[in-house]
């Protein structure tokens, strides 16, 4: 069975098409491989059950059906709604919610013949960087349990790296698929801001926020984007974007004009890291590509930038969890203010209170202009940055991350200190542009490195491109945590 | 940035949460740090620069006014910790 985990989503879902492998096999060798991993804590609810009766029903058009990834297994992020199907966002205060309805992204893939194992564990709310603020627990890095798997989409990086589901869905408000991506040796897209809708996505800060796959590979991302992107009635912000990724892979980088932010490669950046991310470069000049270096100093405020905004619509989005309309309510109130006050206080974790605060302080009158509207106009900056370097390239290569993975309970301690270490994917967030992490190498302990690549919007077909040819050439992404004895 | 505890007492209160006297001393702290750093982007010239909330220029996206159906009540108040077949139920809040 652990070959057939071994595929990729796009060699299941040829294998089911041709009859080779039953949707009910493949279903039950992931719901082997979940429960083998279930000290990893990556899911917090799992629909094993209802995922069987589904593989059932699937079998039936297996062999007419449309998308490449009909019958392959997978599962989502506990921020993304599912109609029926418990939804926590990782956080007390929504308790036993379930979803009248489905999050656009839930609904396309249920029609492109997904089966879902269950909803993946997260930090709360999304926000963290490593999945430790889960009310459900820390989930663990799957190359080193005493390693966090980053976040906040760590459920769904560990797995996908454990080889317990073909991919997943995550999403990235600063950095939440990327870097978990990163850490655990995955490949990860965050689409152009609008490229998939994002009804039913809980919202943490509805300006960065976007929904995107987190898979074995390059290819693999491109068709599930292909799935679940384009426009959307119930999302105003959704783009008309047609996708047709995957056929667009081909491996041709020539002429590619990859840009160097030195900026990127300064002060802070662990020097495996460095080596390893620079490692890109050199692969795709072998294919042709152009290199250009550039400066790029915008990159000192993106974080400063991104914490305010993202803290800012946090305390506004987050408003309407009071414990009236669904969800965990406090018990002892002696009015309604109290009712309020005494949910949200018990029912968020200290990490979402942080930001809440820190949000309601950024708004505040007297402070709005200073921080807020500073803040707004940094990000239109940052925007115009990006925008003259891709005038001089066509991608951008940085690292995803300073460091390979932290162990579990080191980035707690310091807030500050973990917001900075989204250096290198919060910009992207700011100015809605696609990106994507990749697997490039590993330190002397063992643990993945991942390569960030950065496209001018809907550029998604040149992004993933670039990552395609990159994987044509290495083997890091085909790397699993179960054989990191045997690579030594 | 100077943060003090009572400033930290005001957002609280605007923010709907309580926070205890520990809790209160270190978030005191924590914000300062937090603040303390943002202020970076004073060292940034932004005099002319407009503020930019969609990245993209979106115009207003309107459909039709047709009457669509909405969710089945009782499927939505099932959610509720207190509510009776028709509505919410809040502790009184007006006299």
């Amino acid at each position: 069975m652990k070959e057939l985990l071994d595929l990729t989503a796009l060699q299941l879902g040829a294998a089911i098409k041709k009859g080779e492998v039953s949707i009910e096999e493949a279903t039950r060798a992931a719901l082997e491989a979940v429960e083998a991993n279930q000290k990893l804590n990556s899911f917090i609810t799992r629909t094993g059950e209802q995922a069987l009766e589904q593989a059932k029903a699937l079998q039936v058009n297996a062999k007419t059906a449309a998308s490449p990834l009909y019958g392959v297994p997978m599962a989502i992020k506990d921020n993304i709604c599912t109609k029926g199907v418990k939804t926590t966002c990782a956080s007390k205060i929504l308790g036993d919610f379930a979803p009248p309805y489905d999050a656009t992204v839930t609904e396309r893939l249920a029609t492109a013949g997904a089966v879902s194992l269950g909803k993946l564990n997260m930090d709360e709310f999304a926000m963290g960087s490593t999945t430790e603020t889960s009310f459900y627990g820390p989930t663990r890095n799957p190359w080193d349990t005493e390693r966090v798997p980053g976040g906040s989409s760590g459920g769904a990086a560990a797995a996908v790296a454990s080889r317990s589901c073909w991919y997943a869905i995550g999403s990235d408000t600063g950095g939440s698929i990327r870097q978990p991506a990163s850490y655990c040796g995955v490949t990860g897209v965050k689409g152009t801001y609008g490229a998939v809708s994002r009804y039913g996505l809980i919202a943490y800060a509805s300006s960065l926020d976007q929904i995107g796959p987190l898979a074995r590979d390059a290819a693999d991302c491109a068709a599930v984007l292909d799935t679940i992107c384009g426009q959307d009635p119930r999302d105003g912000t959704s783009l008309a974007f047609q996708g047709s990724l995957l056929d667009g892979l081909t491996g041709d980088v020539r002429g590619l004009k990859l840009g160097i932010p030195a900026d990127c490669f300064g002060d802070g950046l662990d020097a495996e890291v460095r080596r390893a991310v620079l490692s890109v470069a050199g692969a795709l000049k072998a294919r042709g590509a152009e290199l250009v270096e550039f400066s790029f100093p915008v990159m000192r405020y993106v974080v400063p930038t991104y914490y305010i905004l993202a803290a800012a619509e946090a305390s506004s989005n987050l408003s309407r969890f009071d414990g009236v309309k669904y969800g965990w309510r406090a018990e002892d109130f002696e009015d309604l203010t109290d009712l309020y006050c005494k949910t949200r206080t018990q029912g968020f974790g200290a990490e979402v209170r942080r930001r809440i605060l820190l949000g309601t302080f950024v708004l505040s009158s007297g402070y709005y202009d200073a921080y807020y509207k500073k803040a707004l106009q940094v990000k239109g900056l940052v925007k115009e940055a990006f925008d003259e370097a891709f005038c001089k390239c066509d991608l951008m290569l940085t690292p995803v991350a300073p460091t390979t993975a932290p162990r579990l309970g080191e980035s707690l301690s310091d807030p500050l200190q973990m917001y900075l270490s989204d250096i290198y994917t919060v910009s992207v967030n700011l100015a809605g542009l696609p990106g994507l992490s990749m697997p490039c190498g590993f330190d002397a302990a063992g643990m993945p490195v991942g390569a960030q690549l950065i496209g001018p919007a809907l550029a998604e077909p040149r992004v993933l491109n670039a990552a395609y040819a990159f994987q044509l050439d290495t083997s890091w992404h085909k790397r699993s945590p179960a054989g990191k004895e045997a690579h030594g | 940035m100077k943060i003090t505890p009572e400033m930290v007492d005001y957002i609280s209160e605007l923010s709907r949460l309580r926070l205890s006297d520990s809790e209160r001393e270190k978030m005191t702290g924590e914000l300062e740090q937090i603040l303390a750093y943002m202020d970076v982007l004073n060292g940034i010239d932004t005099d002319g620069v407009e503020p930019v909330s969609h990245i993209f220029p979106i115009k207003n996206v309107l459909r039709d006014d047709v009457v669509e159906a909405s969710f089945d009540r009782a499927e939505l108040l099932r959610n509720a910790s207190w509510a009776d077949t028709e509505t919410f139920l809040v502790p009184k809040a007006v006299d």
